[in-house]
């Protein structure tokens, strides 16, 4: 023990290993009311890091080859020892982290996680969901499947949409006048290199940011404002290790089993996951009749395909669609409110926020399948398709949420925050 | 009379027309049951094989079936310069095949898991008699379909004819399939024929799916423990938190 200890000592001369212990887990004080919600932070670093390792396993025998890609993945699938399970978990993996991400995003919206000291811990976790959606735009094209190809033509075609430059930036992209095997290629170095390290970045800043101004909870007040005198450790505060460790270690195993049940037994998902189309090899000739991308972007999706075209062209669907994922950067700004958690905000806010989720939920919906899906109205409102008609409305509804937050969150009639935190 | 039922595939007409989404008929396969996919392998090298490969699939995974090497040699490799360890290739080359059927003959490898078994379950028992297209043949679940009818031999000739049918004043037209010509099998007989080559056909998708479950079933139980372990271990830590 006497050695251990000295070569501690030795190190942390050198190197701050027990002051960043100290720093970022013996010492680092978190509330001790969080629930439920708050597993999924670390869950979504489980992830990331879950991600990473079976990434580097398939890198190992993936060919970013446009005549070998799709053939590789299914010499993964059957002559890679274990390599079924390791394409399933990341592609399991991939799905799982934007479950993960948007309840934990829920969660800062219920408890105003976002709000005054934590707008830079709320920008950059929100960087972080746009490398995401870049990460599992670029990895999708590199099964080179139908849903793969054509799925990449249609956002790369969304830059196409900006006026001017757009059929430019479109070909600068794609390195080719369609999706090939330049466009494998480029996508392959930012999915497996460009993306992950400017992702590590932000999760590395996004913890250092969260230490800085400490957890929010439940109840969203400050457990710094009340501090043992004696030791200056918040009177509700507990340190992460051991509690939220231990704590974390629980809800890790639980996403565990839900995680291992889809891996080993329904990797499709239904076709959710992993698309019935995917398993046919791309063909630039053949055009699927229904193009959908994963249920992760299909809430974005319904919002590009809702907004009829102007002028003939396409960019008011393509700008609405930015704007509505951009428009969570603002919502620091936007909130008024005098409270932070839900539990003390006014029937305003709660029935924003439970609009805002139905609307999230049915342009989910409504972005995996045909417009046609619903039918058509009869001739009193111009035979105009039902599933359109109610996207649109949705549109507005998820649009209504922020733009309106401003006027709903301040006269809000509050109820007065607890002094101290409840369980 | 109940074969002949069983033969018939009944088709709304309106679906046929618009060429858009069609009741499919269900295949019921057992993914547990060798027996029918090593009869299943019988039809896919004897028939599918003489356009179709399938790429992925090496013959020696016939073995997870409970076949031997020499099993597998003896009765589903044709050619004798083929190993066992290969992969399972079409002896027609892309050139012939895409000038004999206009388009290239796909991949079987993972067809089950793009179609669904349902789908090919109908398929392959949906083929018609139509002199309109140049094989002579047309199918209810692919209309326009390239591929000729490559198990009439034991199918026999169906014909598609359009009936008429008047219920409370209510007129409704629907397309079905008749056996015109018997072939070699039964309708009952080529129905589990067809269901044998769709198990095949699905297990040649995804081998690993039912080693794969079976490992599922250690994990889980392994998980499960691991949950009480964890459990126990965060409540004995949050004695003191108040």
């Amino acid at each position: 023990m006497g050695t251990l200890k000295a070569l501690l000592g030795w190190i942390d001369d050198r190197f701050p290993v027990t002051a960043n212990w100290k720093a970022h887990l013996s010492e680092y004080y978190a509330p001790k009311n969080f629930n439920f919600w708050y597993y999924f932070g670390s869950l979504a670093l489980l992830v990331l890091v879950m991600q990473i390792v079976t990434g580097i396993f398939l890198t190992m025998h993936y060919k970013p080859d446009a005549t070998q890609a799709f053939a590789s993945v299914e010499y993964i699938m059957r002559d890679v020892p274990w390599g079924s399970v390791i394409r399933y978990m990341h592609s399991t993996g991939a799905s799982m982290f934007f479950i993960v991400v948007y309840l934990h995003m829920f969660r800062g919206l219920m408890y105003g996680s976002y709000r005054k000291p934590r707008e830079l811990l709320w920008l950059v976790g929100m960087l972080i969901y746009l490398c995401l959606m870049a990460e599992a735009f670029f990895g999708y094209l590199l099964p080179w499947g139908q849903m793969s190809y054509w799925g990449a033509q249609v956002i790369v075609n969304l830059f196409a949409a900006v006026p001017w430059v757009g059929p430019d930036l479109a070909l600068w992209i794609r390195g080719d006048y369609v999706v090939s095997d330049a466009t494998l290629n480029r996508f392959f170095a930012f999915h497996v290199i460009a993306v992950p390290l400017v992702l590590l970045g932000l999760v590395g800043a996004h913890l250092l940011a969260l230490h800085e101004v400490g957890s929010n909870n439940p109840d969203g007040i400050e457990i710094k404002k009340k501090k043992d005198p004696k030791t200056g450790i918040p009177l509700d505060g507990i340190a992460f290790h051991p509690y939220y460790v231990v704590k974390d270690l629980f809800g890790v195993v639980v996403f565990l089993i839900v995680f291992s049940a889809i891996v080993f037994f329904a990797p499709e998902m239904g076709g959710y996951f992993l698309e019935h189309n995917n398993f046919l090899p791309a063909d630039p000739l053949k055009t699927p009749p229904h193009i959908a991308p994963v249920w992760y972007f299909t809430p974005y999706y319904s919002i590009l395909r809702a907004v009829p075209p102007l002028f003939d062209s396409q960019f008011p669907g393509v700008v609405a669609m930015g704007a509505s994922v951009m428009i969570f950067f603002l919502l620091p700004w936007l909130d008024r409110g005098k409270v932070r958690s839900i539990r003390y905000r006014g029937a305003h806010f709660k029935t924003a926020l439970a609009l805002f989720v139905v609307a999230f939920l049915v342009l989910g919906y409504l972005g995996t399948v045909p417009t046609n899906q619903w039918g058509q109205f009869g001739a009193w409102l111009g035979h105009a398709e039902v599933a359109t008609v109610v996207a649109r409305l949705f549109t507005v509804v998820y649009f209504a949420f922020f733009i309106l937050m401003p006027w709903y969150t301040s006269i809000d009639k509050t109820k007065p925050e607890p002094e101290r935190v409840t369980s | 009379m109940k074969k002949l039922l069983l033969a018939l595939l009944l088709v709304p007409a309106c679906a046929l027309a618009t060429g858009g989404e069609m009741r499919l008929d269900r295949a019921n396969i057992d993914r547990h049951d060798a027996i029918s996919i090593q009869r299943g392998a019988g039809v896919f090298v004897n028939y599918c094989l003489t356009c179709h490969s399938a790429a992925s699939m090496r013959y020696n995974r016939l073995m997870d079936l409970g076949l031997t090497e020499q099993q597998i040699r003896d009765n589903l490799i044709h050619n004798k310069a083929t190993k066992v360890g290969d992969v399972m290739l079409s002896p027609m080359s892309r050139k012939d095949a895409k000038a004999a059927f206009g388009v290239e003959p796909p991949d079987m490898s993972v067809i089950a898991r793009a179609k669904g078994v349902d789908y090919l379950y109908t398929y392959m028992r949906g083929f018609y008699k139509d002199t309109t297209r140049a094989t002579g043949w047309n199918n209810v679940a692919f209309p326009g379909v390239g591929m000729p009818h490559v198990l009439a031999p034991l199918q026999g000739t169906q014909v598609l004819k359009v009936e008429s049918t008047e219920s409370e004043g209510h007129k409704s037209e629907h397309a079905k399939l008749v056996l015109e010509t018997p072939g070699g099998l039964s309708p009952m007989e080529y129905d589990r024929l067809v269901r044998d080559l769709v198990n095949y056909l699905a297990f040649m998708a995804e081998p690993d799916a039912v080693h794969q479950a079976r490992t599922g079933v250690v994990v889980l139980l392994f998980l499960v423990l691991l949950l009480a372990l964890t459990w126990s271990l965060k409540a004995s830590y949050w004695k003191d938190v108040h």
